[in-house]
């Protein structure tokens, strides 16, 4: 694979050829912030968090580090002060959905960001991915998908799937950066019937209203 | 009103059961049941070895698919600005009394779904309604029930 240099906040980098910036920049030590980042996941691009300036062939541009591949002679600036107002907007929209989240606290820290500058839409979820990716990705079960879409969206147990996988598993747990999760599989548990007690197998399945015993 | 499994098979086999024709194979369903059943979903799921998390997202996402019971019949009134001005309130009202269901509900036979649009690109013909994909112009709200007495 070929090697090529790029300069990080004015370091020499030397990255592989299919290197995000947010890789050839941990190489050397710089730390971009990210959110949705996981390094056993495919790159998402989902928090933005991790935007950074980039200059190549003479164009200087915002891009995602975690998804945005590094180029040969590119100069990447990762602290400036137009970032920091991007991230700062970025932590106060999450900190609407997930003002107590650790991460997004940590966040408003570094970048004076307010958690009650936007109105408050408590639902815990930043929609980063990180729980649904996981589970399609690494785990293969596919026990949590999306659901709607725009500013409905959100995170949503299988159930069938859930009752079978979850329980013994729960590794998305600690990687949700707001600790939603956790509710909404409790929730979720709550609502899906004890396997014991499940729709009787036989009669039909759906959901009309002649209560089984039609098919 | 059970669903007939072989005829979602054949559904699934008129598209050779391929993944890209998922979207597809969806729509088929929904014009035939008016709504998308669990066990349709999940015979889908198994056929074409598609995740149900990727099914449920493309059922949500599109506003064509109904995962609940919908009725033979879709009602749609444009409530868009050019209908509104001209009495689409009423329309509403009166479909409302003549089916007994509000807008966004289905009645207990399954007959009538209601359903309000914003815009159906027509607005000289307002108040615009439609009923299973024909368009009933110009309607006075006093011709709107009449309208429904076509449908059985
Ligand atoms: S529940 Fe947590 S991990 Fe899953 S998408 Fe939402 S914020 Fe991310
Ligand atoms: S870490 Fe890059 S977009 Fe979220």
């Amino acid at each position: 694979m070929s090697e090529f240099v790029l300069q990080i906040d004015g370091k020499e980098v030397t990255a592989r050829e299919g290197m995000t910036i947010v890789e050839a920049a941990k190489s050397v030590g710089i730390r971009i912030p990210t959110l949705c980042h996981h390094d056993q996941l495919e790159p998402y691009g989902a928090c933005r968090i991790c935007t950074v300036e980039a200059e190549a062939n003479g164009r200087n541009q915002l891009v995602a580090a975690c998804v945005y591949p590094a180029e040969k002679g590119m100069v990447v600036q990762t602290r400036t002060e137009k970032l920091a107002k991007i991230r700062k907007v970025l932590v106060e929209q999450m900190m609407a959905h997930a003002p107590d989240a650790p991460q997004l606290l940590e966040l408003a820290e570094e970048y004076g960001a307010d958690r009650d500058r936007f109105e408050k839409d408590p639902s815990f979820c930043i929609l980063c991915g990180l729980c649904v990716r996981y589970c399609n990705e690494v785990k293969k079960k596919n026990a949590i998908g999306y659901i709607d879409r725009g500013p409905r969206r959100e995170i949503s147990f299988i159930p069938d799937v859930a009752g079978k996988e979850c329980w013994d598993c729960k590794e998305c747990f600690p990687l949700c950066p707001t600790s939603a999760l956790q509710a909404a599989y409790v929730l979720t548990e709550a609502l899906a019937a004890p396997p014991e007690e499940a729709a009787p197998e036989a009669g039909c399945a759906c959901s009309c209203s002649c209560s089984g015993s039609c098919g | 009103m059970c669903m007939d499994i072989t005829r979602i098979d054949q559904i699934i086999d008129d598209h050779n059961a391929e993944q890209s024709s998922l979207i597809q194979i969806l729509l088929d369903i929904q014009a035939e049941h008016h709504w998308l059943p669990k066990q349709a979903l999940d015979r889908v799921a198994e056929k074409l070895d598609v995740p149900m998390n990727r099914i449920q997202h493309i059922t949500t996402f599109y506003k064509a698919f109904s995962q609940v019971p919908k009725g033979r019949h879709q009602i749609h009134v444009c409530m868009g600005t050019a209908c509104h001005v001209r009495g689409a309130q009423k329309v509403l009202d009166v479909l409302s009394d003549a089916t007994g269901i509000k807008a966004g509900e289905t009645d207990a036979e399954l007959k009538f779904s209601l359903e309000t649009v914003n815009c159906l690109g027509c607005c000289a013909l307002g108040p615009v309604m439609v009923v299973d994909g024909e368009y009933h112009g110009n309607v006075a709200p006093a011709q709107a029930a009449d309208v429904l007495k076509n449908y059985e």
